[in-house]
């Protein structure tokens, strides 16, 4: 058996393989209903991360030619981010569970050395009371750091804090 | 084994650690609170695809727009393959470095070494249908930052892979065989012994093209699957 490639950072030059249009998972003609969401990253001494790459997958809509479901984009020298795609639905869970809509989320950044995991969920979702990832979270009041809060009409916005007492919760899948 | 197979968690002493004080930039970034283990569903096994129409390689970094770059003319070729040695096909490796004299073209890169009009130093190949990739760039040239006195990078190609799902993902980077520097290096160090020597790729004079190219060999290894199905049912 083979060892797993080890991961590396991606350092403060990625944008070298950076597209701008990729932040936008609808310009390939997709329907649904349209939200753009953005936030802001900072770090464990309040200071913008201005340098991350932010990445998000979800499994609803499903990807095909129209929508790839995933999208990347560079955060702004004040540590902001912004997507436009379709709002997921609820997507199935392991046996009969229901998982409440949410996104994937992946962050990159000079200084970390191994990518961080994330998901972001849509507040007032009623599935958000039963979705299991949210229930193995521990203490309960730090499921909130996944939970995107509206931001105007077809707007959510989810801020990251990588480090300190509010800090996000970050997944190992 | 499907493609709704979970994939197996890491080996312990694979991947560096996020608090590794060596590396000053992780000092602020690294998260305190341990990762919350959360089992794989549909979201984490599944994964993009992108498709060369959408998503056109650039398998030559060593020209733009017919022009030769200056440096070591290299070729880089290898596989994608899981832990269990089995090929991942038409699967989007991204490719980016700094040219020949250690300079990346990037506004944020001040090194005073020149840059290259004819080295931008972005890529994009696939795997064919049995996991092989290939490219032509220049040997990337060291470079110093500011991570401890006269501290210097060695030379390193940057890697980003997708594999076939959300968890296989993978940024890394490879290195070259013999650089004194990786000895020095805090970011290559991170990684437990054992595991660290799997970023060095291998001269390979069969790669080579004879009066052109030199040829390194730099295979990558996703996460393979575990043997049982996602709970179904």
């Amino acid at each position: 058996m083979a060892g797993v490639t080890p991961s590396q950072t991606i350092g403060p030059y990625w944008h070298l393989i950076g597209h701008d249009e990729w932040a936008d998972l609808t310009r390939f003609g997709a329907g649904g209903e349209r939200i753009t969401l953005s936030g802001r990253i900072v770090d464990g001494e309040g200071l913008p991360v201005s340098d991350a790459a932010v990445e998000i997958w979800q499994a609803d809509p499903p990807a095909d030619d129209r929508f790839p479901g995933y999208g990347r984009a560079a955060t702004d020298a004040e540590g902001r981010f912004r997507f436009t795609t379709i709002k997921p639905g609820p997507v199935p869970g392991r046996g009969n569970s229901l998982q409440a809509p949410h996104l994937a989320l992946t962050l990159m950044a000079r200084g970390l050395l191994v990518g961080l995991v994330t998901r972001v969920y849509f507040a007032g979702e009623a599935l958000n009371d039963t979705d299991p990832v949210l229930a193995a979270i521990e203490p309960a009041p730090r499921r909130a750091t996944l939970i995107a809060a509206p931001d105007g009409p077809g707007a959510w916005r989810l801020d990251i804090r990588l480090q300190g007492p509010d800090e996000t919760v970050f997944l190992e899948v | 084994m499907n493609e709704w197979n979970p994939f197996r968690s890491l080996a312990a002493g694979t991947n560096p650690a996020n608090d590794t004080p060596a590396y000053r930039s992780t000092a602020f970034r690294h998260p305190t609170a341990p990762l919350v283990k959360i089992p794989q569903t549909v979201t984490e096994i599944s994964g993009p695809r992108f498709s060369p129409a959408h998503f056109p390689p650039m398998s030559d970094l060593s020209t733009v727009n017919g022009r030769a770059a200056l440096g070591e003319r290299i070729i880089v070729a290898g596989t994608v393959t899981d832990e269990d040695g089995r090929p991942v096909p038409n699967t989007m490796i991204e490719i980016w470095q700094a040219n020949a004299a250690g300079r990346y073209d990037h506004e944020r890169d001040q090194h005073d070494a020149p840059l290259d009009p004819n080295f931008h130093g972005e890529g994009r190949v696939f795997t064919d249908a049995d996991g092989h990739y290939r490219f032509i760039s220049v040997k990337p040239g060291s470079y110093p930052w500011r991570n401890h006195p006269n501290a210097w990078r060695p030379n390193h190609i940057h890697f980003s892979l997708f594999g076939p799902g959300f968890a296989t993902r993978l940024i890394t980077q490879m290195y070259f065989p013999g650089d004194p520097l990786l000895a020095l290096d805090p970011i290559y160090l991170a990684v437990p012994a054992g595991a660290r020597e799997r970023l060095i790729s291998r001269f390979d004079l069969a790669l080579t093209a004879p009066e052109w190219a030199l040829g390194y060999r730099f295979d990558f290894v996703l996460r393979g699957r575990s043997a049982t199905p996602m709970e179904a049912g």
